[in-house]
């Protein structure tokens, strides 16, 4: 819901830094800012503001089954979960889940780009192909994806009996289950993630790859050594970006696995629902909540960071 | 990649061969899900998955038998609405940033910052309640309300208003309008491609929504179409995978199209990107 600034952004800020809109001082300036920004401002205090100074209050407090606050506990609940291991193992399969479907996207999406960048014939098709997954929603990939690793009747069953290969239990072998959402999870992100690399790949000079020919440069040498440092802001941008999408990953876990088998897919938002919806425990899923919010905070920070750094060099 | 110096032929049918594999192993989900929607449930369910008993009726089923078309309904409505609302709301709040001068404009400004950086994903327990409060739960309203603005929509706007050129403005100023009519017929007009953009943009957050609409609606009669998937699957028709298939197909099938006319956009976008 919440994204961050697309790397064309950059450029209009910079330009927009040079010639500043001169203001005419008006009195009337005043209304017109509450009339236009009023009902932004109102629905932002109740939906954003308010629910955060809210779960912050909760998370320092024991609740009741009902959500209601009653006994003030400080720091305890943080306290009970970093001590907690299914909380930390918790946030050990995010981790997992987060930095290899970040890497896995990345790198797939890197190279479909660079070879849907080539001048051929005909290729405008596979760009169009590789894209689209955009298309593609939650509910959607996730049944598409679990008829593919549905242990009786799926597709990879079909196939390994078919080739007499050992049927792989995706679903209920909790490491395979892991990998089924981590599959799942990099085919829905591929399509604009390539799109924005191939994007970027595009808008390299070609006169850079003409005088590294020239000077004999393999092809190779002229990915690695061109055009990886050329989008290397756009590789940082996609990256950050997954990064934040896959630490707040809710519908498909909940479509293929439901946190299971035995947590293994029982990751952070998952678990925060679960906790407070279902277990009742609104105390601790609030101090989850704050958790949560301190992690992506801090890659969206460094993201303004770094997309600020850029634009001033 | 770009310019090799010597296209030779080995090359080329390299290329081609790694392009048409990889095409086919992203596309393979597509084909086999769409596939095995025109396929009986018994056939899959026997493995036999080159059955030659292909037929509409699952899709018949799935219109007939389920209230998918009321899903997709509910799911057009809220996202077209939210897609409007925050048009609106966001176009303004960004308008009153660049072209207003007031107090606090700076420090409100930094307020919509913090906002991108804290997920909405963290805040559902005291929404929740809010929500629950105001008599909104299992209703179009608790779909839409909390969804009409959006701070990164407003950010986005920002940036492109802030191109806007002078000159425009001060014709404006001399002509006398006032910041309704710059708003709406030089502002507005002039930033069309960034509000197609964030049109785009806040349709398709809509439309994929899950926790939220998950948490907050229990009928048939506001279940947006994500969570509506979940519930044909969930329910009876657990094994029925020939229909489910089949309802997975009429939700992707259209957006499928939709990109495929959109690419010609999507190009000149792109083109436009790499000019900056």
């Amino acid at each position: 819901m919440l994204k961050s600034t697309t790397p064309t952004m950059v450029g209009s800020e910079a330009k927009a830094k040079k010639k500043r809109h001169s203001f005419s001082l008006n009195a009337k300036d005043k209304y017109f800012a509450l009339l236009f920004l009023g009902p932004s401002l109102l629905l932002l205090s109740v939906f954003v503001f308010y629910p955060m100074f809210r779960t912050l209050y909760i998370s320092m407090f024991l609740t009741n089954t009902l959500g209601k606050t009653t006994v003030f506990n400080g720091f305890g609940n943080y306290a009970t979960l970093l001590s907690s291991p299914e909380y930390i193992a918790s946030m050990g399969s995010t981790l997992f889940y987060v930095l290899a479907v970040t890497a896995l996207t990345v790198s797939i999406g890197l190279l479909l780009a660079n070879l849907a960048s080539q001048k051929l014939a005909g290729i405008g098709i596979f760009r169009t192909l590789y894209s689209i997954t955009m298309g593609v929603s939650v509910s959607v990939a996730a049944i598409f994806w679990l008829f593919i690793f549905n242990p009786s009747t799926g597709f990879f069953t079909i196939i390994s009996n078919a080739l007499h290969l050992p049927v792989i239990n995706w679903l209920t072998d909790p490491k395979m289950a892991m990998w089924a959402v981590i599959i799942t999870t990099v085919w829905m992100h591929l399509g604009f993630t390539f799109l924005i690399l191939l994007g970027s790949i595009s808008s390299v000079p070609t006169t850079l790859y003409e005088a590294a020919s020239v000077e004999g440069a393999s092809e190779r040498r002229q990915f690695f050594k061109i055009t990886i440092p050329m989008i290397s802001p756009t590789l940082f941008f996609v990256s950050t970006i997954t990064l934040i999408d896959s630490f707040k990953s809710f519908g498909l876990i909940d479509l293929i696995t439901k946190g299971g088998p035995t947590n293994s897919t029982n990751m952070l938002v998952y678990r925060l629902y679960k906790d407070a919806f279902y277990s009742g425990n609104y105390g601790q899923a609030s101090s989850e909540a704050i958790i949560l919010t301190i992690i992506i905070a801090f890659f969206t920070f460094l993201q303004f960071k770094f997309l600020e750094k850029r634009v001033n060099y | 990649m770009i310019t090799s110096n010597k296209p030779n032929r080995l090359n080329k049918v390299l290329s081609y061969l790694l392009l048409v594999v990889l095409a086919v192993v992203i596309l393979a989900p597509f084909f086999i899900g769409i596939w095995t929607s025109f396929l009986p449930t018994m056939d899959i369910a026997q493995g036999n998955f080159f059955s030659t008993k292909v037929s509409f009726d699952n899709y018949v089923a799935a219109f007939t038998k389920t209230p998918i078309v009321r899903y997709l309904g509910n799911s057009l409505v809220i996202s077209t609405l939210t897609m409007l609302a925050q048009l609106v709301f966001c176009s303004m709040s960004a308008y009153a940033f660049v072209f207003l001068k007031f107090k606090y404009r700076n420090a409100i400004f930094i307020l919509f910052l913090i906002t991108m950086m804290l997920p909405f994903e963290a805040e559902i327990i005291p929404n929740f309640t809010t929500v629950k409060n105001l008599g909104m739960l299992d209703n179009y309203s608790v779909l839409l309300i909390p969804f009409l603005t959006s701070a990164f929509g407003t950010f986005m706007l920002r940036q492109a208003f802030m191109q806007t050129p002078t000159e425009l403005k001060e014709a404006a100023d001399i002509e006398g309008l006032n910041h309704f009519q710059i708003y709406w017929s030089i502002v507005l007009p002039y930033n069309k491609i960034s509000m197609i953009t964030l049109g785009a943009y806040s349709f398709l957050g809509a439309w994929n929504q899950y926790l939220w609409p998950m948490l907050t609606t229990f009928s048939n009669d506001s279940r947006l179409i994500q969570n509506g998937l979940r519930q044909l699957q969930s329910e009876e028709t657990f094994n029925d995978w020939g229909m489910i298939q089949a309802s997975a197909a009429i939700i992707v099938i259209p957006t499928i199209i939709v990109l495929f006319v959109g690419q010609h956009y999507f190009k000149s976008g792109m083109n436009e990107g790499a000019v900056k």
